[in-house]
């Protein structure tokens, strides 16, 4: 035990002593909740039109007041001609186009029915989605503004409510997609690149062959990033409440040993790593390009797993961080308890055994 | 510049030595290009829906018919209660549950009105927001046919204008999402194994020890630095070449513009990318280090580069960022080029930013980078 | 006899520490200079500012009549540097690594080719020339190292501990490699453990806590701390030390 805790504080002082790297590690997952929670949305705002009118008449001014007055656009001043639009795309000034044709307020008074033109840069299909939408949507406004007759029978009205997070803020679904990330990338990146570093600088075989238990060399290695890491959890997690004001629903304890057992699935992760690779710079690619995009992409919080091809569904099983995401989610913002979660517990707590027996039957091979 | 041949033939043969290394530069972006774009798909589809019909009526059934046959709802399931159906919210199985309450179709003949009750699972807000619109335009298309089968024809005669709105979408008429994400993803990956080698390299000479012996001889500082940047630039320009094939044979994407605007910009792009990772690497004493302190700056220029989220829709301080941020000018300038055919004089100002990026960075690594402690 | 190397009261400090403490000494051309001290004493930290890979706190040195402030790169033109820890690439052959050091020193294609032919040959590693130096015993490393230190035919070669974990044969082929290259007329600065070894050089200076305590040829040296044997003046002057492990 003496020994254990000597091996201890040496992990420490690299790990404390590393001020650069102790920096980012803290500062990591305070940039990406401010990131996350501030800066990105989904959501389409300010985008650049352009809006020709030939019309110019009242009904247009009145359809281009409406349009201005909303924040989802920012009308370009610019005068062109509808043959100008593509080369306004090519420079990327501007999203999408909407063109009023000059006998707009003339159709509309004599026909009852005019026509309006959006031509949207679908480069982007998701932007371009959306601001015709709110095009169309702000036309409609105006076309029933224009509508005198009221009360429409047989009416059908849907009562909506929005479930765990009512104003749509994003940061609901970003913030245990975070912990997921920060986590991983703290615990497999950092375990595996420390200790194929001794490896690599040969230390690693000083520690072999003292009399210390070649387990206990790594669990020592191990202890301090969990801690770290644990540290990283209650930042996330005091952020979120009181910067980003997302609550905690569930019970905090619970959180806390979920994340714990995640944390360890990660270092053995890493470990495994270590043991399968010789330099630093084949763990770090690996754990990098290996983990961190799957993470981002299989946990499901940037995109909806359902979309994906069923191979990669199916793949998406096997990242641990799938499984931690969905028990953040549960826990913290639907409240649930840990009978709402023992399933994807039990999916965690299996692996990480898995990849522990095999790592360590792999070391000792190592060794013998 | 004689010094020069010799330190780019030491790199070329570390780099071709390692084939760990070199096959994880050349097979990983691939098979992330593969990949990635099918799984980055932001499409909001499949949305999965529990209803709870109270009122079994052939009014209720047909609406959930039009609800299953819109194509965007996947039915979990018709439940009797609410709470089951809650259940399946809180197991994530449901997205969202509709509520058609007991005696729905007598009371709208009636009463001339009727509510549904719809809840959203709205932890992901957008997914939500999308979901609960698209149900209301199938509700109120359901209503209209309602409508027109219970009102007599001639009291629908109505004076009511119509605006129509005529849309049409240019360079990727299909709204394919893979289009879109395919240059921007391409644009990151170059980035990645730019930024990450370069990071490592001068700092893994430090950590080995070799560096000591370099310090020594009469080298030219700069001579150094450009030993660094020029294989790493071939390399990220290999990267480059082999994702456009794959773009080209996997998506059927072929660049609309010239391709010397977009090899001159990525090469500019690359100076720059290289210039930031050889100046952390200058910076850093460990290569862990030195991994961890790109991987912060990557992060930050990922996320905030507009390949998920569009930088305009980013409050002022996140768009002061990304315009200090080379990574969002290469994902603009790559799907400018290759999705829209924009030319040079389009991408003429991208260009000179990043151009000045690669300037002060190689300068500041070349300053940094020091001979005697 | 001509000067080479010249110091005068150089010192580095690192915060409080001072790692080398106003060491002044002359080695002259072509001698063989030992530079002995135990561990920690500051004997890397003096070579490294003589070498120009670091910056003296204070006083004054001139190596081959340059400066160490200000012509650290002229410096380097006219000195051979081999660091206590192996620093050639692991990952090229014997071959590259010789032509890529002397590339760097601007030797030109015809003299590289030469040379090269030449030290292979010397070091008897005509079967391994083309293999990657991680593959060779430590032994033949670092008389590579050596090797390639002098490549460029510089005025000065520094060895820092050239001899570490060395066997005792291939360290009597180190110094015959010494020697030669000495005799050419090459100033060797070397750094070593080995009191055996002190005695092979012309002159020796014995550093403790950062101070040069002695200097002198062996044999004087002996005579003034009337000791029978290198080691015991090592000893009488070491033993008083508080730094070192």
């Amino acid at each position: 035990m003496k020994q254990f805790i000597t091996f201890l504080k040496k992990e420490f002082a690299h790990v404390l002593r590393d001020r650069k790297t102790l920096l980012i590690l803290f500062g990591m997952p305070v940039a990406q909740i401010l990131i996350f929670g501030f800066a990105l949305t989904n959501e389409v705002k300010n985008a650049n039109i352009v809006v020709v009118d030939y019309a110019k008449d009242e009904s247009s001014q009145k359809l281009l007041a409406k349009i201005e007055a909303s924040q989802y656009f920012e009308i370009e001043k610019m005068v062109i001609s509808a043959d100008q639009i593509e080369k306004a795309f090519q420079e990327g000034v501007i999203k999408l186009a909407l063109v009023i044709p000059s006998n707009f307020a003339s159709d509309l008074a004599h026909q009852n029915h005019a026509q309006v033109q959006v031509i949207a840069d679908a480069s982007d299909p998701n932007t371009a989605n959306t601001l015709t939408n709110y095009i169309s949507s702000i036309v409609l406004d105006y076309q029933q503004e224009l509508t005198t007759n009221a009360g429409i029978p047989y009416r059908i009205m849907p009562e909506t409510r929005m479930l765990y997070n009512p104003q749509l803020k994003g940061v609901y679904n970003f913030v245990p997609g975070v912990m997921a990330l920060v986590l991983m990338l703290v615990c497999v990146m950092m375990t595996a690149v420390s200790i194929v570093r001794e490896k690599e600088m040969g230390t690693m075989e000083i520690l072999l062959v003292s009399p210390f238990k070649p387990l206990m060399v790594v669990v020592s290695k191990a202890i301090p990033y969990l801690l770290l890491s644990l540290i990283n959890v209650a930042v996330i997690l005091l952020l979120s409440v009181f910067v980003l004001d997302l609550p905690i629903l569930g019970n905090i304890f619970l959180l806390f040993a979920e994340s714990t057992l995640f944390i360890i699935t990660c270092l053995t992760i890493g470990i495994f790593i270590s043991v399968k690779t010789a330099s630093q710079q084949v763990a770090m690619l690996i754990s990098l390009m290996g983990m961190m995009l799957p993470t981002i992409l299989f946990s499901g919080f940037m995109f909806p797993i359902e979309n994906m091809p069923v191979a990669l569904q199916v793949i998406s099983n096997v990242v641990p961080a799938k499984w931690f995401y969905i028990i953040v989610k549960s826990i913290m913002i639907k409240g649930l308890g840990f009978s709402g979660i023992w399933k994807e517990t039990l999916i965690l707590a299996g692996m990480t055994l898995f990849l522990l027996v095999v790592s360590l039957k792999t070391f000792k091979i190592r060794l013998a | 510049m004689r010094t020069i041949r010799f330190l780019l033939q030491k790199e070329f043969k570390q780099i071709f030595r390692n084939k760990i290394i070199l096959a994880m530069i050349l097979v990983m972006p691939a098979v992330q290009l593969i990949i990635l774009p099918l799984a980055a798909d932001y499409e909001i589809k499949n949305i999965n829906i529990a209803v709870i019909d109270n009122d079994r009526s052939p009014y209720s059934q047909r609406l959930i018919t039009t609800i299953t046959a819109s194509g965007y709802f996947r039915l979990t399931g018709v439940n009797s209660s609410y709470d089951e159906a809650f259940g399946l919210i809180e197991q994530d199985e449901a997205d969202l549950l509709l509520e058609i309450p007991a005696a729905f179709e007598k009371r709208l003949i009636r009463e001339n009105e009727n509510t549904l009750f719809i809840a959203v699972n709205a932890i992901n807000g957008v997914k939500a927001n999308l979901g609960a619109a698209y149900l209301a335009t199938i509700l109120k298309m359901y209503n209209n046919d309602l409508r027109l089968e219970l009102v007599p024809s001639s009291n629908r005669i109505g004076s009511q204008p119509v605006i129509e709105v005529a849309s049409s979408n240019w360079f990727n008429i299909l709204m394919n999402y893979r289009v879109f994400m395919v240059p921007g993803i391409l644009a990151i990956l170059v980035t990645m194994i730019g930024g990450f080698l370069s990071a490592l390299n001068i700092v893994k000479e430090k950590e080995v020890g070799t560096i000591e012996q370099i310090n020594v001889t009469p080298i030219r500082k700069h001579h150094f630095i450009l030993g660094k940047l020029i294989p790493f630039w071939v390399l990220g320009n290999i990267v480059f070449t082999i994702g456009l094939l794959i773009s080209w044979l996997i998506y059927g994407i072929v660049p609309l513009g010239s391709l010397l605007v977009l090899y001159g910009f990525v090469a500019v792009y690359l100076l720059s990318v290289l210039g930031l990772g050889l100046l952390v690497s200058t910076i850093c004493e460990t290569q862990q280090q030195a991994m961890f302190i790109m991987f912060f700056f990557m992060m930050i220029f990922i996320l905030l580069g507009g390949l998920f989220t569009s930088t305009d829709s980013m409050p002022e301080w996140a768009r002061f960022i990304s315009r200090l941020n080379p990574v969002s000018y290469l994902i603009d300038v790559m799907r400018m080029v290759i999705l829209k055919g924009s030319g040079f004089s389009d991408v003429l100002h991208h260009l000179i930013v990043v151009a000045m990026f690669a300037l002060v960075l190689n300068t500041w690594a070349i300053l940094n980078y020091k001979k005697t402690s | 006899m001509d000067t080479v190397i010249q110091t005068e009261k150089l010192t580095k400090r690192f915060g409080d520490f001072i790692a080398a403490n106003e060491i002044t000494l002359e080695v002259y051309k072509g001698e063989i200079f030992g530079f002995l001290g135990a561990n920690g004493a500051g004997k890397t930290t003096a070579m490294r500012m003589l070498c120009g890979l670091s910056t003296p706190s204070s006083g004054k040195a001139t190596i081959a009549g340059f400066d160490v402030y200000r012509q650290t790169e002229n410096i380097k033109k006219n000195i051979g540097y081999m660091s206590q820890k192996f620093s050639l690439y692991d990952d090229l052959t014997v071959l590259e690594n010789i032509y890529f050091f002397g590339g760097i020193y601007g030797l030109s294609d015809k003299q590289l080719k030469e040379k090269s032919t030449e030290l292979v040959k010397r070091l008897g590693l005509e079967r391994e020339a083309t293999k990657l130096v991680s593959s060779l015993p430590l032994g033949w490393k670092q008389k590579l190292s050596f090797s390639v230190a002098v490549l460029h035919e510089p005025k000065i070669v520094f060895l820092d501990e050239p001899t570490g974990g060395v066997d005792p044969v291939t360290r009597r082929q180190f110094w015959d490699l010494i020697y030669e290259a000495a005799d050419q007329g090459l100033t060797v600065f070397v750094t070593t453990h080995y009191m055996d070894e002190a005695e092979y050089c012309n002159r020796i200076s014995l550093m403790v806590d950062g101070r040069v305590e002695a200097l002198d040829s062996p044999a004087n040296l002996k005579t003034n701390f009337g000791a029978s044997s290198m080691d015991e003046v090592f000893y009488q002057l070491a033993r008083g030390a508080k730094r070192g492990d």
